[in-house]
């Protein structure tokens, strides 16, 4: 009887799955997708603790569990609601991280389940017949858990700027042959199961966590969001891992799903920055673009200074406003919108150009000026914005750079060629906020700042947005 | 290879749900918008939380003086919660806000 339950918590939980990925990507069933997921995971894991038995034998260490679940779910929530809107990317990097860990502790404990061994003490190691798929699956999940942990993790600190883009050369080489390493010691100790396997089930263990180190850290900060994306679908495929161990139906399809859309999501972030998967994993970013128009010298730029931008936004009919990371790093997206208000009020229309991968994430500059009540019908989409341009008067960049880079229009050297951007030259006047002359994450220079109508207006989006507030309130 | 073919036989549902599963993930979010990429891989994050299940099963299997098995499970609860409750509750917040701007 309770296992039939079980059953059929395991297919609600499923179904749920599957129809909450589909509401999710439909903005206006987004968040009840959402809860329907979640629901779906609580009666899984609900039916798991309480009905979940083997060989007639319920689960046990009730105390350990729930322990467990309430210390988690306290500090995810905590840590959940705490964290800053900007700091959201990171967020999601993380807690898959958690995943992938998770899916290599069970691994981990599983192995010595199977592997009993022959003298308690020595590393001697007796594998029942008909494990080896079992072992497969087992190395597998491990191996993909730890690199989706390690990796998460550096990926949580570069986006939170505690860890630097590293890489030296020959890296690649490095990374291909960590991954023949450790295919080798799976392969060695499926195929022969040698005397010291716990060893080697030790040491693919510890590789894989090298390698997940290795993969993320020469990819440039602008990619993050595709390898995290990458990261998560890996975590999925972990997931169904365990799925496959326990013959558990809601671990599998969850796991898989998961893994599926994930790569499928990555695919489709690349196709919105117009570049490549492997373009992305191999040519990291900063390294190749030097070749790019690097050597060009550098012209001259204008400044403008604070007053003067008071006095040709106030007079304009039109200014667009186009946001980047800078602003998500100034925390400045309530000045914004300020600034937006006040312009509104002296009559002035403003807009705000939202190209798709502005910042570190798709959809990362909606949710932030959403957080700071600016109104949805206020944020163009980077074709109308294209389509706005030509009649805009000032168009003041905040923290943006890549995307209203002009080499992706005509540099084909340039590594982000190709790349649709923001016609931000066909309006009248440009002024650009940045904190210096430096180029932007993805480390190319940009010819904007160069032309004849663009002015710097240099410091933090939010101190400049601020002063140009005070400015404009006393002309 | 005779091993390999029995290994199929005996695992004949698991690799049909893991085909199926690969082509409804794919067509699922076909034609998701840009501005949902985000929440959405947040959404497909919290949703591989399933792994905690198989922590649970874990935990619930260990022998009281298996501690590598029980520290390890521990762990994994711990973990496997965490990726699961943050993850929708990071979804929930990223998604309020999409829907306080509908109303504006």
């Amino acid at each position: 009887m309770g296992l039939n339950i079980l059953t059929l918590c395991y297919i609600i939980g499923s179904v749920t799955f599957i129809i909450g990925l589909k509401m999710l990507s439909n903005p206006a069933a987004a968040r009840n997708g959402n809860l329907v997921a979640a629901a779906g995971m609580t009666i899984a894991i609900l039916g798991t603790i309480f009905l979940y038995e083997e060989g007639g034998q319920r689960l046990g260490n009730y105390g350990w569990i729930f322990g467990g679940i309430a210390i988690g779910a306290v500090v995810g929530t905590l840590a959940a609601k705490k964290v800053k809107m900007t700091a959201m990317p990171e967020m999601v990097s993380m807690f898959n991280g958690m995943g992938g860990a998770c899916a290599a502790l069970i691994s981990i404990v599983e192995f010595n389940h199977l592997a009993h061994d022959v003298i308690p003490g020595s590393n001697e190691i007796y594998l029942p017949d008909g494990a080896k798929g079992m072992l497969l699956i087992i190395i597998l999940g491990l191996v993909i858990g730890s690199v989706s942990f390690a990796g998460s993790m550096i990926a949580w600190g570069k986006l939170n700027g505690s860890i630097k883009d590293y890489s030296f050369k020959g890296q690649h080489i490095v990374n291909i042959i960590l991954l023949a390493i450790i295919l080798g010691l799976a392969v060695c100790l499926i195929g022969w199961l040698p005397g010291n396997s716990k060893l080697i089930f030790y040491s693919i263990f510890a590789l894989s966590l090298f390698y997940g180190v290795f993969f993320v850290f020469p990819i440039g900060g602008a990619d993050m969001p595709v390898v995290i994306s990458i990261l998560n679908s890996f975590t999925g495929v972990a997931a169904a891992c365990g799925g496959f161990l326990y013959d558990n139906k809601v671990m599998l399809t969850g796991g898989i799903l998961v893994g599926a859309a994930g790569t499928l999501l990555t695919i489709l972030m690349c196709r919105a920055m117009n570049r490549s998967l492997l373009n992305v994993l191999i040519g990291s970013f900063g390294g190749s673009a030097s070749g790019g128009g690097g050597t060009k010298e550098q012209g001259q730029y204008k400044e403008i200074s604070l007053s003067d931008a008071a006095v040709v936004m106030s007079y304009a009919n039109k200014v667009m406003i186009v946001p980047g990371y800078g602003l998500a790093v100034a925390q400045a997206q309530h000045a914004c919108h300020d600034l937006e208000k006040l312009l509104e009020e002296k009559g002035v229309t403003v807009k705000y150009a939202i190209h798709p991968v502005a910042g570190r994430m798709p959809g990362h500059m909606n949710v932030l000026l959403a957080e700071a009540d600016v109104s949805y019908e206020k944020l163009l989409e980077m074709e109308q914005a294209n389509e706005e341009f030509p009649t805009t008067d000032v168009v003041l960049v905040l923290g943006a750079n890549d995307v209203v880079n002009p080499a992706a229009k005509n540099d084909p050297a340039s590594p982000i060629y190709g790349m649709p951007i923001l016609d931000v030259e066909l309006a009248k006047l440009c002024i650009i906020n940045k904190r210096s002359m430096k180029p932007g994450y993805a480390g190319i220079e940009n010819d904007l700042f160069f032309r004849p109508k663009t002015s710097m207006l240099f410091g933090d989006a939010k101190k400049v947005l601020q002063n140009l507030i005070g400015e404009i309130k006393n002309l | 290879m005779n091993s390999f073919l029995t290994w199929i036989y005996s695992n004949q549902q698991i690799i049909y749900i893991v085909i199926l599963m690969i082509f409804v993930g794919i067509e699922v979010i076909g034609r998701v918008p840009s501005v949902l990429h985000t929440p959405l891989m947040s959404g497909a994050n919290a949703i591989h939380g399933v792994v905690i299940i198989g922590a649970i099963i874990v935990m619930g299997k260990a022998e009281h003086d298996n501690y590598l098995a029980l520290t390890l499970g521990f762990l994994a609860v711990i973990l496997g919660t965490l990726n699961v409750v943050g993850g929708f509750v990071v979804t929930d917040r990223m998604l309020e806000m999409f829907k306080k701007k509908k109303k504006v």
